[in-house]
């Protein structure tokens, strides 16, 4: 069975079914990270001081346990994927696959990157002994986090997929690959986004 | 025309826009790390944190993620996200307050 309006736009909604699939998808990601930082802000303004003690010591500010220069480092890194990401949607635009090639790997590149450096970090909380179960801050830290890790790492083999096996789609429908690419980038962006609000509010406040 | 119905000229317009859109990124995140420094007191600070992020989060909604050309359904569709998280946030915030929470909000 063919899956109608994959390219061209749905007379009534005036976009491809796949595009308003995605941002459905969007929308309910917003809920769910919605809810968890909801989460994060009462837990904070709940409690009597944050982060409060950690390995037997009180902290005062969350950048005194968290490395704000590694995060920051990962931020820069996920705005450059994105700007990669959106690349690789635009050198298929200009019918130029061997540089869409060239941003997408750069792209997947990124991601791994970002998660090497966040892997960095969780092992240096975890010679601490600082785990998710020390108290509240570090239980927010991990959920949250380790949420958007996860979400990267979906994303990763999302790019995977399009950078190989699914690229032979360009050669049998360009214009159905490019808006493959589109919509995966809507997915990348998103988790960029996700972590443009991470970062200030957990490792910055 | 590409086949994306957008012409080259047009993509190539595109992407001036991403490289400027990135620079403005960057930039936003040094002043983010640059207030979160200052050890500013925790209101303004998540006050000026979040006008930040959500400066850098429209940038990247309306341009990377095309939501300034898109369709009305599409730009709805997000409202209404924000919207309903919104609705849930202001919810627990009143449920909060109602079980003896804090005077954070200044009520």
């Amino acid at each position: 069975m063919q899956i109608p309006f994959t390219v061209a736009p749905r007379p009534d909604t005036g976009v491809n079914n796949a595009k308003l699939g995605v941002w459905l998808f969007l929308a309910s990601e917003v809920m769910l990270f919605g809810g968890l930082f909801s989460a994060y802000i009462f837990l904070r303004i709940g409690a009597p001081e944050w982060p409060g003690m950690v390995g037997g010591h009180a902290y005062e500010r969350a950048s005194d346990i968290l490395n704000v220069p590694l995060a920051t480092l990962n931020t820069m890194v996920l705005i450059g994927s994105s700007v990669t990401m959106v690349m690789s949607w635009a050198s298929l635009a200009m019918q130029r696959f061997d540089r869409y090639r060239l941003y997408m790997g750069a792209t997947i590149a990124l991601g791994f990157v970002f998660l090497v450096v966040k892997a960095f970090e969780y092992g240096e909380k975890f010679s601490h002994g600082y785990l998710p179960a020390e108290n509240n801050f570090l239980a927010i830290y991990f959920v949250l986090t380790g949420l958007h890790g996860l979400h990267v790492i979906g994303g990763i083999l999302v790019n995977m997929y399009f950078m190989w096996p699914g690229a032979r789609m360009w050669k049998t429908d360009p214009k159905r690959f490019t808006n493959r690419i589109e919509i995966a980038g809507l997915y990348w962006h998103f988790v960029d986004l996700v972590w443009i609000f991470l970062f200030p509010t957990i490792y910055l406040l | 025309m590409s086949d994306t119905g957008h012409s080259i000229e047009e993509i190539k317009k595109h992407v001036r826009v991403y490289m400027f859109v990135f620079a403005s990124l960057a930039v936003l995140t040094v002043v983010t790390v640059v207030v979160g420094y200052l050890e500013l007191p925790f209101a303004p600070a998540l006050i000026v944190a979040l006008l930040i992020a959500t400066v850098k989060a429209g940038l990247v909604a309306a341009y990377f993620m095309h939501l300034v050309s898109e369709e009305q359904i599409v730009r709805w569709l997000v409202w209404l996200s924000l919207g309903l998280l919104l609705a849930m946030f202001l919810i627990l915030s009143v449920y909060y307050v109602d079980q003896g929470g804090t005077e954070i909000f200044g009520f």
